[in-house]
């Protein structure tokens, strides 16, 4: 575990915070992390993070929904206790599949939507009475904060990011790397 | 930026409408060589030694409920257990006389189907563009001027589908509409009740004020968006009138458009209703329009003439192709889970038409509108490919062109449809009109609205 030093930039703006990363990166320097008040469109790509592999996740939650929902409306509507179903007593799940279509619907949606979330929560190290990993409070409001490791450049970097706009720039010791 | 039609193009667009009107004028041909009853009687007689099921004993029944359906007679109006013999006797009777009705129906019914089918994607282009700018859309100026080309169908398409509903009430046999029949009427009491509202008179009347209604709008909004290209950079004036047009059209448009789709479409069946039918009708023109708009874009930008336009706004435009085909099939799905939920035999008679006699277009028409867009555009990066986003739409296309088919052919042929020389030469031949004023159109001003106070965003947009 190398000895860890970080540099916080902060900005205002999250315009201003696209370019500072753009510029940055067209410096080569490795961008550990941004904190921003609200989700800022593009700002993955600028980083050069890898594009997320949530949506394939939904589309495979999406899948188990719908069979879900098949296996037990033909278990409680077909095999336990067959219904008649709009006066066409068929007892056959493929005939009645409309009257089936709205839930199969639903619950596709439904575990998309819920297995997504908590994904992303696990993902992203979240859970209930989680301490927050957040530096700086100001991040929650109207602040964004870059994160950038120091490697015995730390002028060169804090004068890279004075360039950039950045409206403040600390040195934090990080004592305890994850 | 500055788009001519090429001369190539002109003459391709001139020879689908020859080569179209060939093969509506042999369709008209071929369906008059069955000239009377007798011919009919061979005809069938000639179909069941072929060992085709239909025409022999089976048919009857279902002969039955294609009546039920269409309506041309009075009998099954009057759903009574009192059908006399003497009913069914004159039922027989006019089975071949009702066969020979259906074959001269359908030149009329392809040449309907192929012209609604592309006025539609110009009155759905419409309603999108009034949409953007409605809504002070940021992210679509750099499409405005494709829109305006494809919206130039609207005037001469409308007035051509109006013309050959009309035509039909008069120069025709009632091939269409059978609420045009005086014949028909007097023998049927529920289309007596809805005679205030369906009569070709008054039918012939909202038609022209739908028309009117639609194509004012087009000129205006036309004409503010060129002014407000020349006007100078701190004067709005123009684009805020263009603003309050979209929003009062918007209004004309959702309320004509349901009752164009009652009275171009619905009234075919004069028996059956569906009260979301308007909002069916308009999402498959929505969803036609907006693929025709990415198709066109696709096809200048590959030209070199479109360079502003990039990959985000093809995303968006496919991302509309997505979401407004899934929007379709909910509207689809709501009016048929419904009907065939509550089984009632007047309601019902309409899908079990098309289940039986049409399946393969209908249930086709659902896979190509819902399953491939569903799964070929699902994925985030292949709406930025172009052909990928040409492929969908092509097959989207197709599927909104059965949906007319669908909507249209079973009250008026019955179970004689075929996608033969008629309907496709009536594709042929407003498909090349449909080009050819399209395009002729996009020449005529630059390509990009520079005018518009959002441009530069527009420009701008990345997603």
């Amino acid at each position: 575990m190398e000895a860890s030093k970080v540099i916080h930039a902060i900005y205002t703006d999250d315009d201003v915070l696209m370019l500072a990363v753009k510029k940055v990166k067209a410096e080569k320097h490795h961008i550990e992390e941004i904190y921003t008040p609200f989700p800022v469109h593009g700002l993955d790509k600028a980083m050069g993070l890898a594009p997320t592999r949530l949506a394939i996740t939904a589309f495979l939650y999406g899948c188990i929904g719908i069979t879900v929902a098949t296996v037990m409306m033909n278990y409680i509507m077909i095999q336990d206790w067959p219904q008649d179903i709009g006066g066409k007593p068929s007892f056959s799940y493929l005939e009645n599949m409309p009257a089936f279509v709205p839930i199969m619907f639903e619950l596709t949606v439904f575990f998309a939507a819920h297995l997504m979330v908590i994904t992303f929560y696990l993902r992203s190290r979240m859970w209930p009475f989680k301490k927050a990993e957040n530096p700086d409070p100001r991040t929650t409001d109207d602040h964004f904060l870059m994160e950038i490791a120091i490697h015995d450049n730390e002028a060169s970097l804090a004068a890279l990011l004075k360039e950039t706009g950045a409206v403040e720039i600390n040195i934090i010791d990080k004592e305890d790397a994850h | 930026m500055e788009y001519k039609i090429s001369n190539r193009l002109k003459l391709g667009a001139i020879i689908l409408m020859v080569l179209g009107s060939l093969g509506v004028g042999y369709g008209f041909w071929d369906s008059h060589q069955v000239k009377d009853v007798n011919d009919v009687k061979e005809l069938l007689a000639s179909e069941s030694h072929h060992g085709d099921d239909h025409a022999s004993e089976g048919h009857g029944e279902e002969h039955a409920e294609a009546h039920a359906d269409s309506a041309s007679h009075s009998n099954d109006a009057h759903a009574d257990t009192a059908h006399s013999d003497h009913d069914v006797e004159e039922h027989k009777m006019s089975h071949e006389e009702h066969v020979l009705h259906q074959i001269h129906n359908r030149p009329w019914s392809a040449m309907y189907v192929a012209a609604f089918f592309f006025f539609m994607i110009a009155l759905g282009v419409l309603a999108f563009y009034a949409i953007q700018f409605a809504a002070q859309a940021g992210w679509s100026p750099v499409l405005f001027r494709v829109m305006e080309g494809i919206t130039a169908y609207v005037l001469p398409g409308g007035l051509i589908v109006l013309a050959i509903a009309f035509a039909s009430g008069t120069i025709g046999h009632f091939n269409i509409f059978i609420w045009m029949d005086p014949d028909v009427v007097a023998h049927d009491e529920l289309i007596q009740g809805k005679e205030s509202w369906l009569n070709l008179t008054w039918f012939t009347i909202r038609g022209l004020i739908f028309i009117a209604g639609w194509a004012t709008y087009r000129h205006f909004s036309r004409k503010f968006s060129i002014a407000q290209d020349n006007a100078d950079i701190n004067d709005n004036t123009n684009f805020k009138k263009h603003f309050r047009i979209s929003a009062a059209f918007l209004v004309f448009y959702i309320y004509t458009e349901s009752m164009m789709s009652w009275d171009w479409i619905m009234s075919v069946d004069p028996h059956w209703f569906s009260t979301l039918f308007g909002w069916y009708v308009f999402a498959s023109m929505f969803v036609s329009g907006i693929t025709v708009i990415a198709m066109i874009t696709i096809y200048l930008k590959s030209k070199g003439l479109l360079e502003f336009v990039n990959d985000s706004h093809i995303h968006d435009l496919a991302k509309f192709m997505f979401g407004i085909s899934i929007f379709w099939t909910y509207l689809w799905f709501s009016q048929f889970m419904l009907i065939w939920y509550s089984n009632i035999p007047e309601e019902v008679t309409y899908f079990v038409t098309r289940i039986e006699d049409y399946n393969l277009p209908f249930f086709g028409m659902v896979a190509m509108n819902f399953l491939f867009p569903l799964l070929l555009l699902m994925n985030s990066d292949y709406k930025r490919i172009p052909w990928f986003v040409v492929m969908a739409g092509v097959v989207i296309l197709c599927g909104h062109y059965l949906d007319v088919f669908n909507m249209i052919m079973p009250a008026t042929v019955g179970d004689r449809w075929f996608i033969g020389i008629p309907e496709i030469g009536s594709i042929l031949l407003f498909g090349g009109l449909f080009l050819l004023v399209v395009f002729t159109a996009l020449g005529k001003y630059p390509l990009l609205a520079k005018g518009n106070p959002y441009i530069k965003e527009s420009e701008n947009f990345h997603y």
